[in-house]
Order: C-alpha cells, then sequence, then structure tokens
C-alpha cells in the first residue's frame, strides 16, 4: 500500500512537474539527429561485441593451451585491459597518434607495404571500436573458459571414442554445450556495452549522448534531452533482454526437460495466475 | 571382419604410470575375434585404465597394445614407439566402439542425432542414410519410439542402450564396456545386459569391465581377475569362479557374490 502510494506520486510528479518538458522530449525523441545518433549507437555496439567475442574465445582457447606462452600471452592481456578503466584505455587509442605519429604493415624491421599518418588511420569512431570491443574481448575471454569449463569431461571422451578429431569435437560437442553458460553472461556484456558506448562522446564520437549533449547545448533544455537518451537507451535494452531471453532458450534444449515457455505465453500465463492464483493441473507432460 | 589371423587384440607386458604412480604393472593378454572377454578387479585394480588404453584414450608408458594387427596409436621405429598424429589416431579409434559408465550421451542432441554424430561427422556418410541406419539400431536396441528424445528424458537404461547403438553405428570391430551397467538403478541393469547378451551372440569381440559376475559367468569366453595393476589369475570364467587358485580372487569373489 505504502508502495503503491509512492509510486502514485512519484507517476504525479513526473507527468506534472514543468522541469521535464515533455512536450520537448515529444519533440526531439524522433528527430533525425537524435535518430542517428541511435544508429551509431547500435552500430558501436554490435561491431565492437563482434570484436569481444571473437577475441573472447580465441583468448579463451589461448588461455587453456598446454602451451605455457600461448597461455602466458592471453593472461598478459587480459590483466592489462580488465585492470586499466575503459574510459582511459579510450583515449589511449584516440590519442595513439601522438605515441606512434605513422603506422605501418610490413616486416617487421624491414621494408613496409603499406603505411600512413596513424591520425588518418585511427578516426574517432576506429578508436572507439577498438577501445570498446579489445576492452570486451578481456571479459569474454572469462566467461568462454567458464563455458568451456562447465562442460562434462566425458562429452570430450565419448566424441574421441568415436574418432572426432579435436577441432570436431570443440565445434559440435564442447561449444554447443558451453553457451548454455556463455549466453546469459553475454547478454548482460551486451546490455553494458550498449550502455558504456556512451563513453564514446568524450571522443566527439555522434552516438545517442553525443547527439542530445549537442542539442541541449543550443537550446539548453538539458533534462528534456537527457531523457530522449534514456527513453532509447531503455527502450532497446528491454529489446535485447527479450532477445536474449529466446537465444537461452534456444540453447536449454536438452539440458531441461522440457523447453520453457516463450516470452509471451509466460507473460499470458502470469496475467492468468493473478487473476486465478492456483493452477489446478501442472502443464503438459513432457516426453 | 578381419582377414588377418591372429587375436582381434594382443597386449604385451602393457605399462601406465601417472607422476610415480604406477597403474598398470605388465599386462599382457590376448583377446580372439568374436570372443567376449569380461575383466573384473576391485577399484583402483586398473581394469578402467587398460580399457582406456585401448583405444588410446589413455597413452601407455611401455610395452606393446595391437588392435586387429596394428599399433594402438603409436608405430614402431628402430624399437622406439612414436605416437601417431591425431589423424591416423582418429582413424583406428573409430574402428573401436565405447560404451561408458556414465554414458556420456550427447546431452544437446536427440537420440537419433546421437547415433548419427559419429557416421556423419567421421565418415562423411549422407545424413539420410545415417538417419536410416540409426534408426534400425535404435530399433534393434528397443528404443525405436524414443528416436526424439533427449538424453535427459531418457532413464539410465535406455541412455546406456542409446550409447551402445551409438558405438555400433561405427561399425566398430572391437567394442569396450567400461562398467556399463554400474551407474544404473538395480531393476535397469537387465534391459542393458540383454542388449550385450545379443552382440555377444552375433560374434562381436568384446572387453567387459563388469561387476557382473552373473553375466561375465554365462556370456564371457574368458574372465580376467585384475588387482593393483596386474592380472592375478585368468581362465574360463567358470573354473575361475568356482574354484580360483589365488587368495585375492578368492576374497575378491566372495565379497561380490
Amino acid at each position: 500500500m505504502v508502495v503503491a502510494v509512492l509510486v502514485a506520486m512519484g507517476v504525479h510528479g513526473l507527468v506534472t512537474e514543468k522541469g521535464f518538458g515533455w512536450p520537448v522530449v515529444g519533440q526531439y525523441f524522433a528527430s533525425t539527429q537524435v535518430l542517428n545518433g541511435l544508429l551509431v549507437t547500435i552500430e558501436l555496439t554490435v561491431i565492437a561485441m563482434a570484436i569481444g567475442v571473437v577475441g573472447g574465445i580465441i583468448l579463451a582457447v589461448m588461455r587453456m593451451s598446454p602451451n605455457p606462452l600461448v597461455g602466458g600471452v592471453s593472461w598478459l592481456y587480459i590483466w592489462f585491459f580488465r585492470g586499466t578503466p575503459l574510459l582511459v584505455q579510450l583515449l589511449f587509442w584516440f590519442n595513439l597518434a601522438a605515441l606512434f605519429p605513422r603506422l605501418g604493415l610490413g616486416v617487421p624491421f624491414g621494408p613496409q607495404f603499406v603505411s600512413g599518418s596513424a591520425n588518418s588511420f585511427i578516426t574517432a569512431f576506429v578508436a572507439a571500436i577498438l577501445g570498446l570491443g579489445l576492452n570486451e574481448a578481456a571479459y569474454m575471454a572469462e566467461i568462454v573458459r567458464a563455458g568451456f569449463l562447465s562442460v562434462d569431461e566425458g562429452q570430450t571422451e565419448a566424441a574421441h571414442a568415436l574418432g572426432m578429431s579435436r577441432m570436431q569435437t570443440m565445434r559440435r560437442v564442447v561449444l554447443p554445450q558451453a553457451m548454455r553458460v556463455i549466453i546469459p553472461p553475454t547478454g548482460n556484456e551486451t546490455i553494458s556495452m550498449l550502455k558504456n558506448t556512451s563513453l564514446v562522446s568524450v571522443l566527439a564520437v555522434s552516438d545517442l549522448l553525443y547527439a542530445v549533449q549537442l542539442i541541449y547545448s543550443r537550446n539548453y533544455q538539458t533534462v528534456p534531452l537527457l531523457i530522449v537518451a534514456s527513453l532509447w537507451y531503455l527502450i532497446m535494452t528491454t529489446v535485447l533482454t527479450i532477445g536474449q531471453y529466446y537465444v537461452e532458450r534456444h540453447y536449454s534444449r536438452g539440458s531441461a526437460r522440457r523447453l520453457p515457455p516463450t516470452f509471451l505465453g509466460r507473460l499470458r500465463e502470469n496475467l492468468v495466475t493473478i487473476r486465478r492464483p492456483l493452477p489446478a493441473v501442472p502443464r503438459g507432460e513432457w516426453r | 571382419m578381419s582377414a588377418k589371423a591372429g587375436p582381434m587384440v594382443l597386449a604385451e607386458n602393457v605399462h601406465k604410470r601417472y607422476g610415480n604412480l604406477e597403474v598398470l604393472r605388465g599386462i599382457s593378454l590376448e583377446v580372439a575375434a568374436g570372443e567376449v572377454m569380461c575383466v573384473i578387479g576391485p577399484s583402483g585394480s586398473g581394469k578402467s585404465t587398460f580399457l582406456r588404453c585401448v583405444n588410446h584414450l589413455e597413452p601407455i608408458n611401455a610395452g606393446r597394445l595391437h588392435v586387429d594387427g596394428t599399433l594402438v596409436g603409436y608405430h614402431e621405429r628402430g624399437g622406439r614407439l612414436h605416437e601417431l598424429p591425431e589423424k591416423e589416431v582418429n582413424r583406428r579409434r573409430a574402428e573401436i566402439g565405447m560404451v561408458f559408465q556414465r554414458f556420456n550421451l550427447f546431452q544437446h542432441r536427440t537420440a537419433l542425432e546421437n547415433v548419427m554424430e559419429g557416421p556423419v561427422i567421421v565418415r562423411r556418410q549422407p545424413r539420410a542414410e545415417a538417419a536410416e541406419r540409426a534408426r534400425q539400431l535404435l530399433d534393434r536396441v528397443g528404443l525405436a519410439d524414443k528416436a526424439d528424445a533427449y538424453p535427459s528424458q531418457l532413464s539410465g537404461g535406455q541412455q546406456q542402450r542409446v550409447a551402445i547403438a551409438r558405438a555400433l553405428a561405427m561399425r566398430p570391430k572391437l567394442m569396450l564396456f567400461d562398467e556399463p551397467t554400474s551407474a544404473l538403478d538395480p531393476e535397469l541393469v537387465g534391459e542393458v545386459l540383454d542388449v550385450m547378451r545379443g552382440l555377444a551372440a552375433e560374434g562381436m569381440t568384446m572387453i567387459v569391465v563388469t561387476h557382473e559376475i552373473g553375466f561375465a559367468r554365462e556370456v564371457a569366453d574368458s574372465l580376467v581377475f585384475m588387482d593393483q595393476g596386474v592380472i592375478v589369475e585368468s581362465g574360463p570364467p567358470r573354473e575361475v569362479i568356482a574354484s580360483p587358485q589365488h587368495e585375492r580372487t578368492r576374497a575378491f569373489l566372495s565379497s561380490v557374490l
């Protein structure tokens, strides 16, 4: 009851308080500038997560290698990228030109095939991608490794006994079963990434946050525009949460005795249970 | 199945160590084609380890292990053993079926997919062909109606029968059973032993590590008793069980019978 009153007060305040400027929120919510920023945010999230996942798998496999040098390189990478703040890493990539004015591709200490000024190669967008992606790889590596370790050794043995190679065993037997453990924290990472992309506004990359900052620096409607950004972040994380639910459901095949209901199905069920608290019979038997 | 004369399995003075712990201390035995050998012994006697050496899940430290006339996992050059490349090890392993104590079915695949996996991935058989044969094998172990069930939806006995079908799908010339009924509820043991009895009757060469003395007496052609990494006693099962020659065999048998 107390909670209900507090919530009612909160909603009332949100709607009536002039400072929130809801008309301004409505005006800018779907403006071109905001939508372009949104697109950049999504782009950054997708590319950086892709780098993070691929890098994470490579680092995890390296980390579990019997070769101590290979394992050590992976350990060192994770130690460095997890141990320094993401914001510092982003600034570092952005200012790489100060350290190495020219970048090139070629034989070490020998001739170079391609080279150019670092500033033309590392644009703000590239710096953002590198910073976010390489940092993410360190976190993903530990998640992937936990997934590999969660698969029973008997599975690997059974695959080897059938004559499957190490790569076939990894691809057909270990990775699909590790996914069940890897997916939920990866969903969390994706949601964190979506929000962490807002850090790139310090590099003047025109993401969602930077787009609204540009607008309110001109019209001084700071709070309404921050609400616009927050609403979009909320919408995107909600979409991701629902997506994660379905991916998890897909990979729970075989481990759960029956598939959990779909998201809508569960919603429907909950609405029914509110009205009729005690379900009379358990749902259909598995076969 | 094999045109070569000579035993299907020939072990000569096989040694296996984990660090300082000697698990196998000179195992020598022969299994003829079509023979069923049961291996019994207390836990820690090395019987499971020996079985895992036969298909090179464990490398051996000394001695020779031949299956169907070829060394397992190694080739010999100048009197020394050299480990074969992974590809060759896998090729030889594919001809040896193995059934585990804890079934080890692929949890994310249905019974049918479990049986198809080896032929499709290792032998590159067309899916339709592999599926048809997988259905025949499931029918043979009495699980035709469970083809689309996941392992978690099957009882232990059913899982173990699927595991046997999965091993048979590779058309092995030798089947290894590592305590196949030890993880089962007592009332489910019979259905698995029935399938194994059927296999033995069809002439499959089998090495069975087991605690089922009744099965050994009835089905096996030879019985081996192992303790502390050596073979203490071996011979026709009825003789070994009825009149063991060694004190250790006698003590073990009286504790399990």
